[in-house]
């Protein structure tokens, strides 16, 4: 589904990403792992389409296609979807008449007719269970105004509806608390499908146990420096990222 | 870099197509020449068979303007206007005042159909009374006796001051006096047509009452007036509407809009100004000098602005509301969005006179391009207003770093026992905002309209609902592809 090829990518003259290669298949759940600043948002980012970033070097195929040549709107019509790490409030927008937007645009996309209000609306109510979201959040502008915990269940509550091919989650599981971050998890294993693909950017061990990973990777200093299955998650909790630096260095 | 490339195509391809009412109607005009003075007052007069009060209030309004100097202290640059050098009365030649369709100019009844305002009743808006007002002159207006059943009158000024002149010579200038400023005074002197409109004692309007400007004669000057006199008890909502054609040269709109709500009664008033705003070097585009006020002089009466600005290469209006019954209240709610070159200097005043009056102020600013965009609002709380109340919130949205918006709030209090509340708020226009619809499938443009729209949203929802949506769209247009 998703291959990215030697990707380096940089902001204003500083290179963020120095070669990064990763495969994702369909079905498949992989977890991104490293320290602060390492570039997981910016790998987030380039992925979705923000053109703050140059991508200097390499490539990504997206279902076959050059994802790199494709408008962010575009590759959100086309199913990649990106939890954010800081959710941006629109005030005055209400949740609905922005999902129905979204929505519409990628059935227009798709060739559909836009959906009748009344679909969308049994469509929101079936979503707003499935990842248990407050129906008051819903009825308020986008994010605004939400806590840090309510806007990145809003972000699971507009995955659920836009039913994503490969959806990125960049820490939605920061600022939950455990029970939300049993909802969250909950919610995401609940849309997984033989047909898509996630990938959760995570600084806790602790998500893993709920999200059973396919893969982990370490990204550091802007290159994975390691990939393993879901021990890795447990070592790295154990050592830290120190023992890679070592190691890296060492190579 | 790329990125700057790609907003400049967006730029061009949206300022080179955005404004669609750019054309001109091949009509045949009735028109004096150009200049200003006495004779072409009295000529306009004469033409339009004018009672000899209404000469001599023209002419001494004009004795007066001449000792006037043109107002310099709002935050625009207005380039030197030669008042000689333009043409004060066109009007597109039919038979007056036409009383079915049979008898309206096809050339004029397909102007207005494009403009999507049908003066043909059998296409009416659902529910609109419309005044069709092109050039210096009233074309039609729409189910003026299902109205007059109910005791409504509306109608071209023109024949308000045939039919009804002792309304007009009780009203006119009572709120708006030609002394009160230079354009007003101008207005005066020159205007030629408008529209009337008095509501009787207790009736509700059972329609949106509607006003539509267009100009389409060049080097012309619009000169309108309209006056709404609300009796004990009534109810009007009342819709304004203007457009004109793409023009190298500017034009200048003077109006006049005067407003008396009497005892219990509430008049709505919303105004959709869309004028032709110049090109995006600045070239061309409507001077909008406008003057517009209400006097709420009966007690519980209620006087509601409600604006939105898109057009104009320059806008100078302050709809203000003199609350002068006990109880009275005054709102007004404005979006004004400016983009290229455009100036904007507006806002309102809300002058406190009787006991217990309120007022509110919600104004939404969008500056873009190179333009400026500057809220003046004055609050006067008087000796005599017990308990007077105001809320004041200012909003400046900027879009890109090429543009400006300020904010002049003046506050004046007379009376202790006021309160007066000013809130003003300055943001940009987030890439981020962009970027987060984009990442929903949603494209620059319609971001943008999602965004600008919520911005404005506390006041679009203030327009009746037949203009909400044009309203918009309209903002959504006027800014697209201008996020730098
Ligand atoms: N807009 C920007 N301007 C300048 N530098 C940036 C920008 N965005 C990211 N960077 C830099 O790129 C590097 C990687 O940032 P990124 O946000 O990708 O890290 P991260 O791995 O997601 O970190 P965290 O775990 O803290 O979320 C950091 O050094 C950061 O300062
Ligand atoms: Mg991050």
């Amino acid at each position: 589904m998703l291959q990215i090829k030697n990707l380096h990518a940089s902001i204003e003259g500083n290179e963020i990403l120095k070669g990064i290669n990763l495969e994702v298949n369909k079905g498949e759940i992989h977890a991104i792992m490293g320290p602060n600043g390492s570039g997981k948002s910016t790998l987030a980012s380039v992925l979705a389409g923000r053109d703050l970033f140059d991508i200097t070097d390499g490539e990504i195929l997206y279902e076959g296609k050059n994802l790199l040549e494709m408008a962010p709107e575009e590759r959100a019509r086309e199913g990649i979807f990106l939890g954010f790490q800081y959710p941006v409030e629109i005030p005055g927008v209400s949740m609905m008449n922005f999902l129905k937007t979204a929505v519409n645009e990628q059935r227009k996309h798709r060739g559909q007719d836009p959906m009748k209000s009344s679909d969308f609306l049994k469509m929101m109510r079936e979503k707003k269970d499935l990842v248990e979201i407050d129906s008051n959040l819903t009825n308020r502008s986008v994010n605004e105004g939400f806590s840090g915990g309510e806007k990145k269940r809003n972000e699971i509550f507009q995955m659920a509806m836009l039913d994503p091919q490969l959806s990125i989650l960049d820490e939605t599981d920061s600022g939950l608390d455990i029970d939300a971050l049993k909802i969250v998890a909950h919610g995401v294993n609940k849309l997984k499908s033989p047909e898509n693909a996630t990938i959760v950017i995570t600084h806790y061990q602790r998500l893993l146990n709920y999200i059973i990973p396919d893969k982990v990777h370490v990204l550091y200093g802007g290159q994975i420096v390691r990939s393993g299955d879901k021990d890795l998650a447990i070592e790295l909790e154990e050592k830290g990222y120190d023992w890679l630096r070592k190691e890296t260095t060492n190579q | 870099m790329a990125k700057e490339k790609d907003q400049d195509k967006i730029l061009q391809k949206y300022t080179q197509n955005e404004y669609k009412y750019g054309w001109v109607t091949d009509v045949e005009s009735d028109t004096l020449p150009k200049g200003l003075n006495e004779d072409i007052i009295r000529a306009i007069s004469k033409k339009k068979n004018e009672p000899q009060f209404l000469l001599d209030f023209r002419l001494k309004a004009f004795r007066h303007w001449q000792q006037m100097k043109m107002p310099d202290w709002a935050h625009l640059q207005i380039p030197e206007i030669d008042y000689q050098d333009m043409v004060y009365y066109s009007a597109p030649r039919q038979k007056a005042g036409p009383k079915n369709m049979d008898d309206v100019d096809p050339e004029l009844k397909k102007t207005f159909d494009r403009l999507g305002i049908p003066i043909d009743e059998q296409k009416r808006l659902a529910g609109v009374a419309v005044d069709a007002v092109m050039d210096s002159s009233s074309v039609k207006t729409t189910f003026k006796e299902k109205l007059a059943e109910l005791g409504i009158i509306f109608c071209s000024f023109s024949e308000a001051v045939q039919n009804h002149p002792d309304l007009v010579k009780e009203y006119m200038g009572s709120v708006v006096p030609y002394t009160d400023n230079y354009f007003a005074a101008l207005n005066s002197a020159v205007f030629s047509d408008g529209s009337f409109c008095y509501i009787p004692k207790g009736v509700k309007t059972p329609m949106e009452l509607s006003t539509y400007f267009r100009i389409n004669a060049a080097n012309t000057g619009q000169f309108e007036r309209t006056l709404i006199v609300a009796e004990d008890d009534s109810y009007v909502s009342y819709l304004e509407g203007c457009t004109a054609p793409i023009r190298d040269e500017n034009q200048l709109h003077a109006a006049i809009v005067e407003i008396v709500a009497k005892d219990n009664a509430h008049v709505k008033y919303s105004t959709v100004q869309n004028w032709y705003p110049g090109n995006k070097d600045g070239k061309g585009g409507i001077y909008n000098f406008v003057t517009k006020r209400g006097k709420a002089q009966g007690n519980n009466s209620k006087i509601s602005w409600t604006q939105v600005e898109t057009g104009s290469a320059i806008t100078w209006k302050y709809p203000s509301v003199i609350l002068m019954g006990d109880n009275s209240v005054g709102e007004f709610y404005s979006v004004a969005v400016t983009n290229n070159h455009q100036q904007a200097d507006t806002g309102t005043k809300m002058i406190h006179i009787g006991k217990n009056t309120k007022s509110t102020i919600i104004s939404k600013g969008i500056s873009a391009g190179y333009s400026n965009n500057s809220y003046r609002g004055l609050v006067k709380i008087t000796k005599n207003a017990e308990n007077a109340r105001n809320f004041s919130q200012c909003d400046s949205m900027l879009m890109g770093d090429q543009c400006g918006a300020h904010t002049f709030p003046y506050i004046e209090t007379e009376n202790m026992s006021s309160i007066v509340e000013h809130e003003a708020t300055t943001s940009k226009i987030g890439e981020d905002q962009i970027f987060y619809c984009n990442q929903r499938g949603i494209d620059e443009e319609d971001a943008i309209g999602l965004i600008v729209n919520g911005y404005a949203k506390e006041v679009l929802n203030k327009l009746p609902m037949e203009f909400a949506v044009e309203a918009q769209t309209l903002l959504q247009i006027s800014l697209e592809g201008s996020v730098g």
